[in-house]
Parts: C-alpha cells; structure tokens; sequence
C-alpha cells in the first residue's frame, strides 16, 4: 500500500525466487510454492501508483527507485496515433530475469497504464493498446535481475478531424 | 450470455503465443454525457491468466487501457490441448473467468 | 484547380478536378443518348490507378490504411484480433435468430443470406428504387411482421458486419438494369456525390477524389475508389461499430450540413453509385477505421 510495502516486497520475491527455484528444480519438482510466493509477495493491486499524475511519482510508487535507459528494450509505438482511444503499444526485451513491465503514458490524466507481473517462464514481450489523450514520450519500465530499466518513444496524439 | 473474454493461445514448440481480446466498456470515468455529467469510471483492474494452477500473467490495468481491452504475451511449458483460465475483476468488483485449451 | 461549368443541361454545378470534368464531360455528351456506367466506373478507376502508382487495385479497400505505412503498420497490429469481433458474433446470432412467425433473415435472401452482400445495392424494378443491404433487412422484417430497427444503431450494425463477414474476398457485383429509372438513380448518386455542399462547402469528392492520402487534422482520407468496401466500420472513433447510414450522416454533419435521414434516396442512390464504381474490387468488411 505504501511506498515502503512494496520495495521490500519485491526483493523478497526475487529473493525467494532464485533461491527457490535452485533447490526445488534440483530436487526435479516443478517450482509450484515460487508463484504462490510471487502471488502473495507482490499480489495488491498498485492503487495509489494508478492514481499519480506525475510520472515519476508512479514510478517511485511502483517501483521505490528510478529507472536508466536500456537499448536492449524495443518499445513499438506508432509516430501518429491513428486515434488516441486505441493506440497499439508493444514491448519486447533481451534483458534477462524480468519480473514485471509497466507502461506510463505522462500526458494522461492518470500516468500509470498497465503494470504487468512476469512469473518466470513468462517471455518478457507484451502487446496491448492503450489510450493517450495527448502527444507524449511514452515510457515502458522493465523490472530485470533486481534493477528497474526504461525506454520512450514519442507518440503523437492530435484531434482526429473526421470525428462524429 | 457468452463469456465476455476471447482467447486464442497457440502453442508453437515450448512457447505459447496468448492473445486476449475481452469485452468491457472500460470507461475512464473522464468522458462526459451530452448532458454534461461525468460516465462513471468502469474498467478492469486485474486480468489473469492461469495454466496449471499457476499464474503465468497478471495483468493490472488503469483507466488507461482501451475499451474493448485487448493484450498478448507468451509464455513456456504449456502443450496443445493444455487449459488456460482466464480471470478478470473490474473495479465495481464485477467479474469473469473462462477456461481454453491450447491450440 | 478548381473547374467551372456553367449549367449543363438542367445541372449547375462545380467541379474539382480535371479527370472529374472529363469523366463529367464524358457523361454528359452522353446522356441524351444514354450514360456509360461501364465507361465511366473504369475512367473512376483508372484516376485512382494513376494517382496512386504503388497501390495494388484491391487495397484500395483498405481506405487510409493504403496510403499510410504508419497507420496500416497500427491497423494491421489490431486486425490480429480486431476489435469488431463482438459485434460480428453478435451479428451471427441476431442473422439466425427467428422472428416472431419463425421465419429468418435468410428466407428474404438468395442462398440464405450467406455471401450476397457485394450484390447490394440492387435496383429493384418493382418498386422504382434502390435497395441497399440495409434497407433489405429492414424490409425483410416488417414482411414478417417486425417493427424496423434503427438504421444508424448497433443491431443493424452488427446484422451487416455478419452479411459483409460472408462475403469476404468477393468483388462487388452491382448492377444497373436496363431501366432509365435504374440509370437515373446510378446519375443522382453521382450527382449527390459530386456536388458542394455545407458550411464547409465540400462535396464527397473534395476530400475523397481530389485529396485521398493527405491529412485532414489528425485523419488520412481515404479514397473514393472502394470506400464502402469494407462497410459497416468499427471506428476507435466510435468505439463500436457504425453503419453506411451512419457514416454518411456523420460525413455530411462534418461539412456542417443538417443530415439527411437515414436511408433517404439520395444516399441510397450515393451507395448505389459508389459500389458501381468499385466493382470488381473486394468485399473486406466488417472494416476497423480511425
């Protein structure tokens, strides 16, 4: 719920994680308490982070630190939203270990779009499409090995002038 | 009525390629009536996908999200013909589930 | 740029474009003897073609989306698994759902109803008029005792989205009978189409035929050749899906000029000539559209 929650919550995860899945793997079960751990760790629905109109505020938020560019991130977004209710943004990373990924849209009233939960086994690549209500560099966040990575990219959103 | 969730989860080797598209307004509670007063906010906040008991995506969503939401990912160690459970709750604490099999 | 013919017969009108004025031209030297729809749908064509050298003819039913990489890279992105996928299951269930005196739609259309729309617009003889796939299905329901639904609403919407998903691929096949009144209504859908009107002073044509590709604020317009193709539309716009009827109110609101009802007989005979012109060219509604 808090700032504070949430940072120990997601050593522990990464922490139970790795040591977990070392010693049940090589006893040759499938690592079935891990998620449970994951669940349970990091389960709260991030109220507060969703409500930020800032973009560094949801980020401190969600994630209690700051993130540094990353090239081994691809964020797909177009140059023009053909209409800013439904704009089709994908990432897709070479980073190893990503436990989560969250996009934050700056310019929306609301910053925070969609936070996504990665259990291990999961490839680090989501498509989803989300709504922009003005030009903005639109941030994807990439939670790997521990660290928190970004990437922008530019999208620009005007008035569609065949609305109605 | 039929589900309100859509899935298509094709396994291709060891990974399986999920795409969902779900019905829901997922208003923002930003847009206004003609008349002038605000459409409540109504959108889905947590969407999961489940495989062998095990949750293999969560997703949590904002007002952000388009209506009609619509997300892919993949994931390992699913084979043709395995369930999927697809979960989503809203922030009226409405609610959906459907199970699919891989393709 | 822009052409001025005085009156030309009874017709006083302005035209934009070259190609137009001959197509115009053509037509009107004509039409005392008789129109050449045949002629004239390929000079239609043929401009496009000439407009648009690196447009294969059939992605022109793609509207914008033929034109601009930026957004056909968007639409294409959502066409895996498109947002009009609800209303097109809706549409299914609605098209076999029975009526009242256990008759369905499929027992007013040829082979049930199931790969027919890019026959519609159809000249019907009996009653002098154009039937638009619309209009039939409204038809088909007060034959059997139900009231009409809407014509700019998510059922008839859906209904269409169904016929137009059956037809897929098949290239428009509309024709006009030998029949002045057919010929009549084919010239007033051209003449609808070509005339000024509005605040805005726009005809269909100003955005459509002289300005396909540019921008219109944040849109690309689409060209006129197959623009109904990929009729009904979910528009993000809307977010949902939207009729012919509803698209040509909307159109003529944002020239600001008061609507017409749905249906009226100058849209439908608009309909009429517009799918004329496309024939040929690919049925790939249900569409998705800014």
């Amino acid at each position: 719920m808090t700032v504070l929650d949430s940072a120990p919550s997601i050593t522990r995860r990464l922490v139970l994680r790795g040591a977990g899945s070392i010693t049940l793997a090589s006893l040759g079960i499938v690592a079935m308490p891990l998620p449970g751990a994951l669940a349970t760790a990091n389960d709260k629905y991030p109220e507060d982070a969703f409500k930020q109109k800032n973009d560094k505020e949801a980020i401190k938020l969600l994630y209690g630190r700051t993130a540094e560019a990353s090239d081994k991130i691809k964020l797909d977004a177009p140059e023009i939203a053909e209409n800013g209710a439904v704009v089709p943004i994908s990432v897709s990373t070479s980073l190893a270990d990503v436990t989560s990924v969250a996009f934050v849209v700056p310019e929306n009233p609301n910053v925070l779009a969609a936070y996504y939960k990665i259990p291990q086994g999961t490839l680090p690549n989501i498509a989803n499409r989300l709504k922009m209500a003005k030009t903005t560099n639109v941030i994807v966040l990439v939670e790997a090995g521990g660290k928190l990575y970004s990437a922008t990219k530019e999208v620009k959103v005007t008035v569609g002038g065949c609305g109605g | 009525m039929a589900s309100s969730i859509r899935v298509r989860a094709i396994a291709n080797g060891d990974v399986t390629e999920v795409q969902t598209l779900i019905q829901h307004p997922m208003d923002s509670g930003f847009i206004k009536t003609d008349k002038g007063d605000f459409i409540p906010a109504h959108y889905i906040t947590e969407l999961t996908f489940e495989h062998n008991g095990k949750p293999v995506f969560i997703a949590d969503w904002g007002t952000a999200v388009s209506k009609d939401p619509y997300v892919k990912f993949a994931f390992k160690g699913a084979a043709k013909g395995d369930d999927l459970k697809v979960s989503w709750i809203d922030n009226k604490g409405e609610s959906d589930a459907a199970t699919f099999k891989v393709q | 740029m822009a052409a001025h013919i005085g009156r030309v017969g009874r017709i006083s009108v302005r035209w934009l474009s070259i190609p137009v004025v001959l197509l115009l031209a053509t037509t009107c030297a004509a039409t005392a003897d008789g129109t050449d729809p045949v002629r004239e749908a390929r000079a239609f064509r043929d401009y496009f073609i000439q407009k648009f050298p690196n447009v294969k003819l059939d992605d022109f039913v793609n509207g914008p989306y033929s034109l601009n990489e930026d957004m056909r890279r968007q639409w294409e992105e959502k066409e895996q698994f498109p947002p009009y996928e609800f209303s097109l299951e809706t549409g299914k269930e609605l098209f076999a759902k029975p009526f009242a005196n256990g008759k369905h739609y499929a027992d007013c259309f040829p082979d049930s109803g199931i790969g027919v729309r890019q026959t519609y617009p159809q000249f019907d003889m009996k009653s002098g008029k154009v039937v638009t796939l619309e209009l039939a299905l409204n038809q088909c329901r007060e034959a059997n005792g139900e009231k009409p639904i809407s014509y700019t609403g998510e059922d008839m919407a859906a209904l269409t989205a169904y016929m137009a998903f059956t037809s897929r691929g098949k290239p428009f096949d509309i024709k006009i009978p030998d029949d002045p009144r057919a010929l009549e209504a084919y010239e007033n859908g051209k003449r609808y189409f070509y005339t000024r009107r509005g605040q805005l002073n726009f005809s269909c044509a100003t955005c459509h035929v002289q300005n396909p590709g540019e921008r219109l604020r944040a849109e690309v317009l689409a060209p006129a050749l197959g623009i109904l193709n990929a009729m009904p539309i979910y528009r993000s716009e809307w977010g949902g899906m939207g009729t012919v009827s509803r698209r040509f109110i909307t159109c003529n609101s944002q020239v600001r000029r008061v609507p017409l009802e749905p249906q009226a007989e100058e849209y439908r005979d608009l309909e009429y000539f517009l799918s004329y012109v496309a024939n040929g060219l690919p049925i790939s509604g249900p569409g998705s559209r800014p």
